[in-house]
């Protein structure tokens, strides 16, 4: 068999600094916090390697340690990376300079925050390649162009002109696989390419840098917490968790036949979101009682264009409605209209049978504890100089006037209620806790109001699987509990699927559907939910190929 | 306790050389009367007497003795810049945290206000306002905190705008909870690094700035001792080679320098940077 193209073995990482970033699970072992232990991967020429683990399983560090990179704070403590014959932990540094961005090429999560705004795509995407003599300035466009039509970005001579911020998304997401292969490089790092894009754009994206990729017969190593997507990408998977290697096989054969419990667990969170909810005894005869949200014709927007046309919507008590729709279709407009953080154009709110004011300054007390609201991101939902005491006390005392001991019994109920032990995390900074338990706390602030309604606006969208899985059930329990009705928007369409009562689905503000699960989820559909629905990743391998195979049929 | 020592432990030594030279100035400034060896404005011998062993450090031009002047100096001066600031920051900083939260109007009339202020150099503005004033010590305080405040107002006023658009503070809003629980216990304790750094830069430049009014015989005024008229009442003494004169300015320069490192080091802190 040929020599791999690069060879890892034995490598650990560490953290070098105090403070450095360290996850959760970092073992710390004789003072120092490691962060990877006894690494061994081979790559081979042509082949995609997916790294999959939660969040902190080192996934990132060690795709940037395959090019003998790692970020600030932390060191190599033992092992080799060997690339093309080249040991890139004991090479100088402009040996390694050399190698990178060159034969090595990096795409990262946020291909919009990795642009530099003040300057084309054209001249910073062959820049690489020009300074370090690899191509001639026109050659090097050219090769671009070339790479942008094989990545079907529209128009391409034109796209290059233009600067990031007049690019979608996943364009920049795609000129910036483009840029890093403009060198030719037999290996590239992709780290979460598409996590940030919606789903229907995200398809887009992964067939359009598998073909490049197998095309060019470049390496890859592909980085997703997303098990679906890697499995259309990968050849090989490898599962990271607390910074050693779980398992590695090949595709098909770690999708069939996982050895570890771990990796099991994995594949178990996808099943629940596949599992449909199951609440006969909660149908409510609907019509017969007040809806206790009422929306009716609401149009609304930002500056003079709305984003939001003539929504019409009712929720009830003890149910989950959710809102699907891609990014721009209004659906967090719905949520802020609801909140009264947007004041609507026309149309009218009405809540448990009286009218609802549209600014939340104009409501009253009572009606702002009864309408809660969680937010997307937890980290920055929480008060950081707040302990979580605090966070969920104030509510407490603000809504219920508790205080003393009342109140701090209180919170710990609420604090045990989220499966958070009182003891340990009353008195953390949210600082101090993982993204999992910042979004609990934010459901405790939420309850310690003893709402009616919480509108959850894509409260499981920054977590990695495990926890949103954990998140979704725990929230499900609540409900159950107290009769609560949820507002769920979300763009993931296997957690409408887990949790829904009745769906809404929105496209550039309309409502373009909407009607009980079952119903809306079945056959016949529109063409936009029939496409939301094709493009929800699935565990199968072959998915890819065949949804792409019947698009191109249907066109 | 343990964790502001570990905290001390971990300055860098230009943080720790600010500190000490700080510490040591506040000490001098609270022990002036028990440790100069002569009163503030006693006249205890001849007009600009060369260093000696009763008058370590000379006289000056009216026979005071300078080592005793330069130890009340820094009560004088410091005293009075401390003063300034804290009123400076607190009208400052309290306007720009209310401006940058509520927004409409109220920031606007702020903003413009504080505009004017802006537009006019800030020593001809002192010297203006200080001619139609008087150059008493209060109306000297007034008006300097009233032109620094307007520096503050613009870094608050920023700050609270970032702060306001963030969850946490939309989440507070959405409860029902009034603009002092807003300002006080959302915005202020995330602004506070920041501000505190803004605290120790003004803080010089309001020492400077009255160190330059009593140069120019406008701030502090005879026979309070302080650095900036002693550096003037004893200036010919340069002609003649002696170095009395600069004592006072090398004071001004010292502490502006330790306030500096300080702030260096808890800018460095709490942007996260690290080396």
């Amino acid at each position: 068999m040929e020599r791999p193209l690069l060879s890892i073995r034995g490598l650990s990482v560490h953290a070098t600094a105090p403070g450095a970033p360290t996850s959760a699970g970092a073992a710390t072992s004789a003072g120092m916090t490691s962060i990877l232990r006894g690494i061994d991967l081979d790559l081979h020429r042509g082949t995609i390697l997916g790294l999959v683990g939660e969040s902190g399983s080192g996934k990132s560090t060690l795709g940037l340690a395959s090019m003998g990179y790692v970020r600030e704070g932390l060191g190599f403590s033992a092992g080799s990376i060997v690339f093309d014959g080249v040991d890139l932990i004991r090479s100088s540094e402009p040996q390694r300079r050399s190698i990178r961005g060159v034969r090595i090429a990096y795409v990262a999560q946020s291909a919009a925050a990795s642009f530099n705004p003040a300057r084309r795509l054209f001249d910073q995407s062959i820049e690489v390649a020009v300074r370090r003599g690899r191509a001639r300035p026109r050659e090097a466009i050219k090769r671009l162009i070339d790479l942008y039509t094989r990545l079907q970005l529209p128009n391409p001579s034109a796209l290059g002109r233009r600067h990031p911020h007049h690019v979608s998304g996943g364009q920049l997401q795609r000129a910036m696989t483009a840029m890093a292969m403009v060198t030719g490089p037999d290996l590239i790092v992709f780290d979460e390419p598409t996590t940030a894009l919606d789903v229907t754009t995200q398809i887009e994206v992964l067939s359009a840098i598998r073909n490049v990729v197998e095309s060019s017969q470049t390496a890859a190593i592909y980085i997703s917490h997303d098990l679906a997507l890697v499995a259309q990408m990968a050849d090989r998977i490898m599962v990271l968790r607390r910074g050693e290697i779980v398992e590695e096989a090949e595709t098909r054969q770690i999708l069939r036949a996982p050895r570890e419990a771990y990796t099991r667990s994995i594949w178990a969170a996808n099943d629940f979101r596949a599992a449909p909810k199951v609440r006969a005894a909660l149908q409510p005869e609907v019509g017969a009682a007040v809806p206790l949200l009422r929306v009716t014709g609401v149009t609304a927007g930002y500056g003079r264009a709305p984003v939001l046309h003539d929504a019409t919507l009712e929720v009830h008590a003890g149910m989950t409605l959710a809102v699907v729709g891609e990014s721009g279709s209004g659906k967090s407009s719905l949520a802020n209209v609801i909140a009264g953080l947007l004041s609507p154009r026309a149309g009218t709110l009405e809540f448990a049978g009286r009218p609802l004011a549209p600014g939340f300054r104009r409501r009253s007390r009572e009606q702002l504890r009864r309408i809660q609201l969680i937010s997307q991101s937890p980290d920055t939902a929480l008060n950081p100089r707040q302990r979580v005491s605090e966070s969920i006390g104030r509510p407490l005392t603000f809504y219920h006037g508790l205080s003393g001991t009342a109140r701090e019994r209180r919170m710990r109920e609420l604090l045990a209620e989220l499966e958070l032990d009182p003891d340990r995390y009353a008195h953390r900074f949210p600082g101090e806790l993982s993204g999992g338990q910042k979004q609990r706390v934010c459901i405790a602030r939420a309850l310690a109001a003893e709402p009616s309604v919480i509108i959850c606006d894509e409260v499981t969208s920054g977590l990695d699987q495990l926890v949103a899985q954990d998140t979704l059930k725990l929230l499900d329990r609540v409900q159950r509990e107290r009769d609560l009705a949820y507002v769920f928007i979300t763009h993931d369409l296997a957690i409408v699927r887990a949790i829904a009562d009745d769906v809404i689905v929105m496209k550039a503000g309309r409502i373009v559907r909407s009607g009980h699960r079952d119903d809306v989820l079945a056959p016949p559909y529109d063409p936009y939910t029939a496409l939301l629905l094709s493009s929800v990743p699935e565990m199968d391998p072959d998915w890819l190929d065949r949804v792409l195979e019947q698009r191109r049929g249907a066109r | 306790m343990s964790r502001k020592l570990a905290l001390l432990k971990s300055a860098p030594a230009s943080a720790r050389f600010g500190l000490v030279v700080v510490v040591g100035y506040g000490v001098v400034a609270l022990l002036a009367p028990v440790i100069a060896p002569y009163g503030e404005t006693q006249v205890v011998g001849v007009e600009f007497a060369p260093w000696s062993a009763q008058h370590w450090l000379g006289t000056d031009d009216l026979g005071r003795d300078v080592l005793s002047r330069l130890l009340y100096g820094a009560r004088n001066t410091i005293g009075i810049a401390v003063l300034t600031t804290v009123i400076a920051s607190v009208v400052g900083g309290c306007a720009g945290l209310i401006a940058g939260t509520l927004r409409g109007w109220i920031d606007q009339l702020l903003g413009r206000l504080v505009d004017v202020l802006m537009a006019v150099p800030s020593l001809i503005l002192t010297l203006l306002l200080l001619a139609i004033c008087g150059t008493s010590i209060a109306s000297m305080v007034t008006i300097i905190a009233l032109v620094e405040s307007t520096r503050i107002f613009r870094l608050a006023r920023a700050l609270a705008l970032g702060i306001g658009q963030l969850d946490y503070v939309t989440m507070a809003r959405l409860r029902g909870e009034g603009l002092s629980w807003i300002i006080f216990r959302e915005v202020l304790p995330n602004a506070s690094a920041p501000l505190i750094a803004e605290f120790g830069l003004r803080f010089c430049f309001v020492f400077l700035f009255i160190a330059t009014l009593s140069f120019l015989g406008l701030g502090i005024q005879p026979p309070t001792a302080d650095w900036g008229s002693m550096v003037r009442d004893n200036a010919t003494l340069i002609s003649y080679g002696q170095m009395t004169p600069l004592l006072p300015a090398g004071a001004i320069a010292l502490l502006t320098v330790a306030v500096n490192f300080i702030v260096d080091w808890l800018v460095h802190r709490s942007s996260g940077l690290r080396d």
